[in-house]
């Protein structure tokens, strides 16, 4: 259970590799009340340190989950696993790629392959996990969008539009859970300092895993809601989101 | 089914039909951490057994009248009964004070009946709007713990439906029955209780009012006036600074007798007994903002507070409902704390060291409490999950804010340290394994709850937080 002052006590985490995925269980952690954590990645050495590290902070369950975003029929079998051994109070659905734009428009089917990691995955696990919420009373899904769903821009269309469709779920999807106990929490960042943009040249406005993790972690627990990092991000979005398009693209952004 | 939204205490009504379940989200009276619950109205005894005996995996919680703080009378995903309709009052014995009464009869409606008649009930907490079945499942306590002890020691038999759905008598000789007191609901559900009131002569109290300047002088006078009242209570200020720290007013007092009570009033009789009990409660504001209660708005109020209450000890008659129900004057009040609730803290202990540091900490830390109650209590009961203990006792609300779960979890280090123990009625927000370190007997009331529910289908969104 969640407690009064926002504490969960079970989390699912799906990408659990990425950077935002772990300062995030590191940041609730913290209030220390979680007692099981349940990982899903990919296999492999870096899902398995993972684990010992998330042990190290103190929970005393923790196990890990295959989680292939490209094989979309194993998604709900992943979410029902991390049900049945128990409750969830959080489910971080924290996975994608950032591709480079160039390429995939030059080869439609790696442009699908990105539509399938970044969006379909989070349409199986994010519409499971609802479900099991539901049948539970309770509950919190933290979805990572992008301030790149905002509005589709000319240097990462691609990206930008499965950031949208995920924004567009995953906000419609909050407001239907009303009075159901479950809420959804969309995150939408603007450039975040972590292995999946490294050697790009930051954004104004960018922020660390550790600013978007403290930024769940105070919103946790105040019902469906979107939440910018930083919450600046919000305003400059709000004035893009209005210029006029033969303005807009000719912004160097 | 139908979706309704419910925070705080609600009518017993869950729905026209009482055997269809309704979708309803529940929170504690401090309004944190809502969750989501089938719940309920069974009419009849046969109903509650098959409600108990159908329940799913997400198991059954009966639902009083909604003023446990924390999450006690929740049950996401799972069944809460409502049991308004068991609302009987039976004949009060006129030798021993005994009275059966539904489990969901209110003190305030079991008072309005048996006042005007001279009679009491032997334990109060700070509201009447608690049903008798919760009370007995929190055995709560009064200002009078020091000398009469909790609600337990003064219910006399219980009938209860077990976790088969099987009902039973169950009395004080026997050994599952302590596990119903402090049980919080989770070993059954209780239909009927066995009370023993007190007689009174008059409605009214005879109150002693001292206005203390520093935390020692407070708890001084508590523990003087022990010795003289039955009822004693003291109100801290936990906002005051240096020497003031800790200043407070304490209150004790005594039924009045019928010749106290005639001398004030010109010929007051018993006739007028009900009219103690006030008048229907003011509604609170719909809607309050956050930040509502801050440092300014409750070091003002602590501070009027404080003022008003004389400078030498004065000695008055307030009726019963003042001076044991001040909350009940604003109906709705956990409203004022605004959208995100709020958390009251009460622990037990021994050493009063203890709560000097606690008071401290809440002083240095500015935390914003206008209600921080102390009070000293008496000999434990027999419960094993019953919370009085000797020594002190203190109680606070505290908004929820960012910070609050660390200085909450920092105060309950020092009670832990210091044997000490959290009051599970109030709380939402304790360490799993903290209860079996706070409350030794822990074991001995599992095995008690496993012979009346082996398969655990009493379950709540408490029992589930803390592992219980």
């Amino acid at each position: 259970m969640i407690n009064a002052v926002g504490a969960p006590q079970s989390m699912l985490v799906i990408g659990a590799t990425s950077d935002i995925a772990r300062a995030t269980v590191t940041q609730l952690a913290s209030a220390g009340r979680l007692q099981r954590v349940v990982l899903a990645g990919r296999s492999g050495a870096a899902l398995d340190a993972e684990v010992e590290r998330v042990r190290r902070l103190g929970v005393p369950l923790v196990t890990s989950h295959h989680f292939e975003a490209r094989d979309r029929a194993g998604h709900e079998q992943v979410v029902a696993d991390a049900f049945d051994a128990g409750e969830i109070d959080v489910v971080l659905i924290c996975f994608g790629v950032l591709p480079d734009e160039d390429r995939v428009r030059a080869e439609p089917l790696a442009a699908a392959e990105v539509v399938d990691i970044n969006f379909t995955a989070v349409v199986t696990t994010l519409l499971a996990s609802a479900k099991h919420q539901r049948a539970q009373g309770h509950g919190v899904i933290v979805v990572l969008s992008s301030a790149a769903a905002v509005r589709g821009r000319a240097s990462n269309a691609v990206y930008g539009s499965t950031k949208a469709g995920v924004d567009a779920l995953a906000s419609g999807l909050g407001d239907a859970l009303q009075s159901t106990g479950v809420s959804v929490v969309v995150v939408r960042p603007g450039f975040v300092r972590t292995r999946m943009t490294a050697g790009l040249r930051p954004a104004p406005l960018a922020v660390t895993p550790q600013d978007v993790a403290e930024a769940i972690a105070a919103n946790l627990t105040l019902g469906s809601r979107t939440i910018w990092v930083p919450t600046s991000m919000g305003w400059v979005m709000g004035a893009l989101a209005v210029t006029p398009r033969a303005l807009f693209r000719r912004l160097p952004i | 089914m139908r979706l309704a939204r419910g925070d705080g205490a609600e009518g017993a009504d869950a729905g026209d039909s009482p055997a269809a379940p309704v979708v309803q989200e529940l929170t504690g009276w401090g309004r944190t951490a809502p969750t989501v619950a089938h719940v309920a109205a069974p009419s009849t005894v046969t109903d509650v057994s098959r409600f108990v005996a159908e329940s799913g995996s997400r198991g059954v919680i009966v639902r009083g009248l909604g003023r446990s703080y924390g999450d006690a009378a929740q049950n996401a995903g799972g069944l809460v009964l409502r049991l308004g309709a068991f609302d009987e009052i039976g004949p009060v014995d006129p030798e021993t004070g005994l009275v059966t009464c539904g489990a969901g009869v209110s003190l305030d409606r079991l008072l309005r009946e048996v006042l005007p008649r001279g009679w009491f009930v032997p334990v109060t907490p700070g509201t009447r709007q608690v049903s008798l079945g919760g009370a007995v499942a929190a055995d709560v306590h009064g200002k009078n713990h020091h000398r009469d002890g909790s609600l337990s020691a003064h219910v006399a038999a219980l009938t209860l439906v077990d976790g088969r759905g099987v009902v039973r008598r169950l009395t004080p000789s026997d050994d599952l029955f302590w596990s119903v007191p402090g049980g919080m609901g989770l070993t059954g559900v209780v239909l009927e209780v066995t009370l023993r009131l007190i007689r009174v002569e008059s409605s009214l109290m005879q109150v002693d009012t001292t206005r203390t300047g520093s935390l020692d002088e407070t708890m001084a006078v508590l523990a003087e006036s022990d010795r003289t009242s039955r009822y004693t209570v003291a109100w801290v200020d936990c906002l005051a600074r240096g020497s003031a720290r800790g200043r407070g007013v304490v209150t004790a007092g005594d039924h009045a007798t019928s010749e106290q009570a005639g001398e004030h009033a010109g010929g007051q009789t018993r006739g007028s007994l009900s009219r103690a009990l006030g008048r229907r409660p003011l509604p609170a504001p719909p809607w309050a903002p956050s930040g509502a209660l801050n440092l300014v708005t409750v070091g003002l109020f602590n501070e009027a507070y404080h003022r008003r209450a004389p400078r030498a000890t004065r000695r008055s008659l307030e009726g019963v409902g003042t001076f044991f129900h001040p909350l009940d004057v604003v109906d709705g009040w956990n409203r004022i704390y605004g959208s995100r609730g709020f958390v009251q803290h009460q622990f037990a202990v021994e050493d009063p060291e203890c709560v000097r540091r606690v008071v401290g900490r809440l002083s240095d830390r500015r935390a914003p409490t206008f209600l921080c109650v102390l009070k000293r209590l008496g000999p434990a009961g027999r419960g094993p999950l019953s919370f009085p203990s000797p020594g002190w006792t203190l109680a606070v609300d505290l908004p929820v804010s960012d910070s609050l779960g660390d200085l909450l979890d920092e105060l309950d280090a020092d009670v832990l340290a210091s044997g000490g123990r959290v009051y599970l009625a109030k709380d939402s927000r304790l360490r799993p394994e903290s209860v079996a370190l706070m409350y030794p007997r822990l074991d001995e009331w599992r095995s008690l709850r496993d012979e009346l529910d082996p398969e655990h289908v009493f379950q709540s969104d408490l029992s589930r937080r803390l592992n219980l």
